[in-house]
């Protein structure tokens, strides 16, 4: 196996606070892998020890079979990089912030005004080459960034949330060039604290809370580990009732009291519905598939968008 | 060095965008001083005082004060945003350029701005007609020192401190500076005890040094004194900045 990111016990503290508490990680070349976490889960620490700009506290890494800490320079030119807070020049154009970025990487003017045109075209927004970034949407800024990661043509793309904040039509723009971007073989690291990003664009990920990895494996087989084959969410007008882990035997593996609605999580959804109805009598009921939202919630005892 | 050119030419792309502004204020402004202070004032001033006419002496003096305003007011503000607003240092450090890179680039920079702007005062003074040796000609390199002087030790402040610092930098050290470290009059006139706060000023030492060049007949030992004190400042601001830079960007 050719493993692009090797970790073993990888810790970050800052001061007293241990943002990453001794993690294990191996991706390799052109896979889709994710992190999976709600806020101060640690996701952009390990991130951005990954890209080589934050020195690992404890524990080993190795990039690219490289040491982050010797090597720094040499793997960040092989690296793209999307950070979770852009770091664009507002006063400059979009392909002025994209020129000077294939400066950085030592690009010739020649290659990167070539190269910035092709970006621009990939990320849409070749109208928008002269204009300057700060009037752009939060859409656009994004897809310049991940243009600007591409600059230098890396092997492995780090994505920390790159849809966070972004409406619904702008995300699925971000989907589609990251998808097309796998299916080059570009190796895709991406945090997200949504479940669908996750299951839509990761081969593999890991659930990430505290600090520490929580579970791992393909959206899929977390699913199949974690929890039930399906949910029947159950509304009620006021408050929901207290019911035991057993109250539905055989028929109910697990129970999530959330302040609005119960979830019973069973294998055969038809058959619970009509008894949960009459012993309940809830307000509405919803027979639907698990999501790594139930995964989470399983792992963590908590939502994971709140 | 190669590295450290890439970094130099982000801020050489921003100011692409800006230079007709600050070419207005880095040369207009002592350009007038110049016409206000030497022609005006150094009407009434009387030649036998200083023992020369005034114009000759407070050109040098602005000369100093220009690559030191010049190098402060660009070690300031944008050093700051290039951390904490656009955080363009952020996007640097995610390529194979290291803190090291960064101090250098922009410090080269600084040189560039307090170059350009010398040497069109100089042109300016040669024609009011303030120039009076070829030593004149070594007034370029040291206004370069002068601006590492300040430009080093300020963008590790800038780097290390909140913009806030910026506000007192300016009205308590930078202008007191230009006014009380012989630009417009000879130290001497200060009263002990403060006059020797002047002397320990990079500036005091630039303009002093600056005017041994422009009138002629520098001695060589006060003008190699006055080098080494200047870059003791650079050496300790390089220092300093990068110690500020890492402390801030790697974390
Ligand atoms: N530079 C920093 N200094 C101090 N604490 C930090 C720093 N960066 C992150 N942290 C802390 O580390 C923890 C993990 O943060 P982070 O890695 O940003 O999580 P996530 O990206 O999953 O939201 C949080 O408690 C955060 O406050
Ligand atoms: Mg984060």
């Amino acid at each position: 196996m050719d493993a692009l990111i090797h970790a073993r016990g990888l810790t970050k503290q800052f001061g007293s606070i241990t943002a990453v508490a001794g993690i294990d990680l191996d991706v390799t070349r052109g896979e889709a892998f994710g992190f999976l976490g709600p806020n101060g889960a640690g996701k952009s620490s390990t991130m951005r020890m990954i890209g080589c700009v934050s020195p690992p506290s404890g524990g080993t890494l190795r990039i690219l079979g490289l040491d982050p800490v010797k090597d720094g320079s040499a793997i960040r030119g092989r690296l793209g990089v999307v950070p979770q807070a852009d770091t664009l020049d507002n006063e400059l154009t979009v392909k002025e912030n994209l020129v000077i970025y294939g400066r950085y990487f030592g690009l010739s003017r020649a290659d990167v005004r070539k190269r910035a045109d092709e970006l621009l075209e990939f990320v849409q927004l070749s109208e928008r080459a002269d204009s300057k970034v700060e009037p752009l949407s939060g859409g656009m800024k994004r897809r310049l960034t991940i243009a600007r990661a591409l600059v230098n043509d890396p092997e492995v793309l780090l994505l920390d949330e790159p849809t966070t904040g972004l409406d619904p039509q702008a995300r699925h723009v971000v989907w589609d060039r990251l998808f097309r971007l796998k299916q080059r073989g570009v190796t895709l690291i991406l945090t997200t604290h949504y479940m669908d990003e996750a299951e839509q664009l990761c081969d593999r990920l890991v659930v990430m809370d505290g600090g520490t990895i929580a579970a791992e494996g393909s959206p899929l087989e977390l699913i199949r580990e974690y929890s039930t084959r399906e949910v029947v969410e159950l509304r009620f007008a006021g408050e929901a009732p207290e019911i035991g882990e057993d109250a539905f035997g055989d028929l109910v593996q697990r129970v999530e009291v959330l302040p609005d609605r119960l979830l019973l999580y069973t294998d055969d959804g038809d058959a619970l519905v009509p008894v949960a109805h009459e012993r309940l009598h809830p307000q509405s009921v919803l027979v639907r598939r698990s999501t790594l939202e139930d995964v989470f919630l399983r792992l963590t005892g908590r939502t994971l968008v709140d | 060095m190669e590295y450290s050119l890439r970094a130099y030419e982000y801020w050489l792309t921003v100011y692409r965008r800006v230079w007709r502004g600050t070419i207005m204020t880095s040369v207009l402004n002592p350009v007038l001083y110049l016409a206000a202070m030497g022609i005006g004032l150094g009407s009434i001033v009387k030649k036998q005082q200083l023992g020369l006419p005034y114009l000759d002496f407070v050109a040098p003096g602005l000369l100093a004060a220009v690559s030191m305003q010049v190098a402060a007011v660009e070690s300031s503000f944008p050093v700051r945003g290039a951390i904490k607003w656009n955080r363009q240092y952020f996007a640097m450090l995610a390529t194979p350029l290291r803190v090291g890179h960064l101090v250098a680039g922009h410090l080269l920079y600084v040189s560039t701005r307090v170059l350009v702007s010398v040497c069109l005062y100089l042109a300016a003074l040669a024609a009011f007609g303030a120039l009076h040796s070829w030593y004149a000609i070594l007034t370029i390199p040291l206004s370069l020192l002068i601006g590492l002087a300040f430009a080093a030790p300020i963008s590790a402040l800038s780097a290390y401190a909140d913009e806030e610092v910026f506000n007192p930098l300016f009205r308590f050290i930078v202008m007191p500076m230009f006014l009380f470290s012989g630009t417009f009059f000879p130290v001497t006139r200060i009263p002990h005890g403060l006059r020797e706060i002047a002397y320990a000023t990079p500036l005091w030492n630039g303009v002093d040094l600056a005017r041994h060049l422009t009138l002629g007949g520098p001695t060589l030992w006060r003008s190699l004194a006055h080098v080494a004190y200047l870059l003791l400042w650079v050496v300790v601001g390089v220092w300093l900045a990068r110690i500020a830079y890492r402390k801030k960007l790697v974390t």
